[in-house]
């Protein structure tokens, strides 16, 4: 789960890292009226959208006064960032910027633990920097039982500073983040730029946090802040019914029980010369209401022209999975043509159960599949 | 031959009164495991399938000399549960539950390395040696003994190529699920290692998808390290950037973890990667 860099802000405020003042305004007014409160001389105005490269789309502008602040403001106000409007925009104090740095807490998949990430090649993309100078990124693991002590903290900021008072800096500052990172389950901690100013204070000039979603239910307070797109509403609704969903361009519904078989079936319809609509996982079982729940959901999208079910009957019997999926076909009514694919335990038995009926019953995934395909493309 | 597990293992089932963990206990009973005994905190004394339950895992390695354990509690006490079982001197801990927090596998899988202890898992079908050992969640009927290694992050699909490989006549030595999260105890190169050590496997089955990027670093291993033949498959090469496709670990961020990376990693590597599950007992055949 993503939050906006200004909820981000408000969490480091939380935690004693340091930001600059700022507000969140929605409107050209408030905007103007936050530069007043704020007592703001050179402003900047940044687009809040839960997406990256803002900067590159024109979503973060410098107003030297405030009726320069009420233009940018105004202009940055419903700009579309890659397919995301902007509905609010940050209004903050510019800062004059002496140096730029970048600093991250990671949950790396390699050395399975959380990983601090620091470079003095601020305020440009990490993977940029990654690619072209490696030598100037640190990494350091961090183990679990141990943390972040003092030691470790100030080395870290010794990579980053020459300076001894902005090392002390640092160092507090990495020990909050880290605070904030495993109180709050965040996959992800990232300050960039994280700035030294011409005064000499450290200062997180951006905040980018993503939550671990496996542990949003013991983070309620995170959890409030969730914004759902209107595409991962979808999602959300069929993730209260038991299933992963993710919405996709193409004209053939699937219905699959297990991501992996679910993806293998989507890489499969495109390599046969189709289009999936949609990945969905029913899950491990099979049971008669779960299928009328997937049907109600892949036939909300008029797109679909034709339905794959590829079930694999493991512990679950194909003969069982087969009445279930005629029980619950007879509930939905459709003039889509359905393929249905069963494999695995009893799958003779279950393949003559839907072999009088108006359904496409096929033996392997690759039959079913050009099946589908024929049956949307019906040219081929 | 095998790895991880065979018939003598002794297997202890965590969570075993809850609805998974009794209905796959007695599965794996069935099958012919070592299910020596189950836990459940305040459960004590009571039988599931024949099998006795305990409130810690201690008891269990004490009474019934319990080598490896399967987890199946709630999310919220895996971490718990996996720490107990290192703890106790469980030396296999498999954890089949999804949706743990990440930083709880993370700190729970340091401490059970700390132990000396294997981890599989979370949110994984767990692990077969087929005629010998099922310990977890998958269908054992579409098994059979054989000298062919599996590892795969992911469960049904799994199912579909080991039932692809048992009707070609190529039999399994040992198949194990990694699950699907990002954070996970045993890994491909782990693995990899394994089958490569045992002279009960000939050939390995190595099945990715897409997210991170252990994939390439498996076939970095398979260049300079593996002389069995290894054929893959890798799932999500028509899954859209930053989407979640299911497994908490299948995802393309900042446009790394594709698929097509993997694949040609593979390729390069010298494996043969199969464009649809079913080609893969073919690809065996020309490589052995």
């Amino acid at each position: 789960m993503k939050i906006h860099e200004y909820q981000g802000k408000d969490l480091f405020s939380k935690y004693g890292i340091p930001t600059v003042k700022g507000s969140v305004c929605r409107s050209k007014e408030e905007a103007l009226l936050a530069y007043d409160n704020l007592g703001l001389s050179k402003a900047v105005v940044k687009a809040q959208v839960l997406t990256g490269g803002r900067g590159k789309a024109g979503g973060v502008k410098l107003a030297d006064n405030r009726d320069e602040l009420g233009r940018v403001a105004e202009s940055i106000l419903g700009m579309d960032i890659k397919g995301y409007i902007v509905d609010r925009v940050l209004v903050a104090e510019a800062v004059d910027i002496a140096y730029e740095y970048y600093f991250s807490f990671v949950i790396d998949r390699n050395v399975k633990s959380v990983e601090m990430i620091l470079s003095r090649e601020g305020g440009v993309e990490i993977e940029d920097v990654a690619k072209t100078s490696p030598e100037k990124i640190h990494k350091i693991p961090i183990f679990p039982f141990v943390g972040v002590p003092d030691f470790l903290a100030r080395k870290a900021a010794s990579l980053l500073f020459d300076d001894f008072g902005l090392i002390v800096q640092g160092k507090e500052m990495i020990k909050k983040l880290y605070k904030l990172m495993i109180e709050t389950d965040a996959s992800l901690v990232e300050i960039n730029p994280l700035v030294v100013s011409k005064n000499g204070n450290l200062i997180a000039l951006d905040a980018k946090i993503n939550f671990d979603d496996n542990a949003l239910y013991r983070q309620e307070e995170i959890e409030a802040l969730f914004e759902p797109t209107k595409e991962e509403q979808k999602e959300l609704f069929a993730k209260s019914k038991g299933f992963s969903f993710v919405q996709l361009k193409g004209e053939i519904g699937c219905m699959v029980n297990g991501a992996g078989l679910a993806m293998a079936t989507m890489d499969m319809i495109k390599l046969y010369g189709g289009n999936p609509a949609n990945f969905l996982d029913i899950g491990g079982s099979s049971n008669p209401n779960k299928v009328v729940e997937a049907m109600k959901i892949l036939m909300s999208d008029s797109d679909v022209k034709a339905v794959l079910i590829n079930i694999f009957g493991g512990i679950t019997r194909c003969d069982d999975v087969a009445r279930g999926l005629l029980d619950a076909l007879k509930q939905i009514k459709t003039e889509i043509p359905i393929v249905i694919r069963l494999a695995g335990t009893n799958e003779k038995e279950g393949r003559a159960i839907l072999a009088d009926t108006h359904f496409y019953s096929e033996e392997t995934m690759g039959e079913a599949i050009r099946k589908v395909v024929e049956l949307t493309n019906p040219k081929n | 031959m095998s790895i991880l597990i065979n018939k003598d293992t002794r297997v202890v089932v965590q969570g075993i009164t809850g609805r998974d963990g009794s209905f796959h206990a007695a599965k794996m009973k069935e099958y012919g495991t070592r299910v020596v005994a189950g836990v459940s905190p305040g459960k004590g004394g009571r039988v599931v399938s024949d099998i006795p339950v305990y409130n810690t895992v201690y008891d269990t390695v004490r009474k019934h000399g319990a080598d490896t354990s399967v987890i199946f509690v709630p999310p919220m006490f895996v971490k718990d549960a996996i720490m107990e079982a290192a703890d106790a001197g469980i030396k296999l801990i498999i954890c089949i539950t999804e949706g743990v927090p990440t930083l709880d596998i993370v700190a729970a899988r340091h401490y059970a390395f700390a132990q000396g202890a294997k981890v599989i898992g979370p949110n994984c079908p767990g692990l077969i040696t087929p005629g010998e050992s099922l310990i977890g969640i998958m269908p054992g009927n579409i098994f059979m003994p054989g000298s062919t290694g599996v590892i795969s992050r992911s469960g049904t699909l799994t199912y579909e190529v080991v039932y692809n490989l048992t009707s070609s006549g190529i039999g399994q030595s040992t198949a194990v699920g990694i699950g699907g999260d990002p954070v996970a105890g045993l890994y491909f190169i782990d693995l990899l290692q394994m089958f490569q050590d045992d002279p009960g496997t000939d050939s390995i089955v190595m099945m990715g998808e897409i997210g991170g990027d252990a994939e390439e670093r498996a076939a970095c291993f398979i260049k300079e390290r593996i002389t069995k033949p290894v054929v893959s498959f890798i799932a999500g090469q028509t899954a859209p950037p930053d989407k979640r496709m299911g497994h908490a670990g299948a995802i393309i961020s900042s446009g790394s973890g594709t698929a097509k990376e993997k694949i040609e990693a593979l390729i390069d590597a010298g494996a043969k990667v199969a464009n649809e599950p079913a080609e893969i007992p073919m690809l065996l055949r020309t490589m052995l």
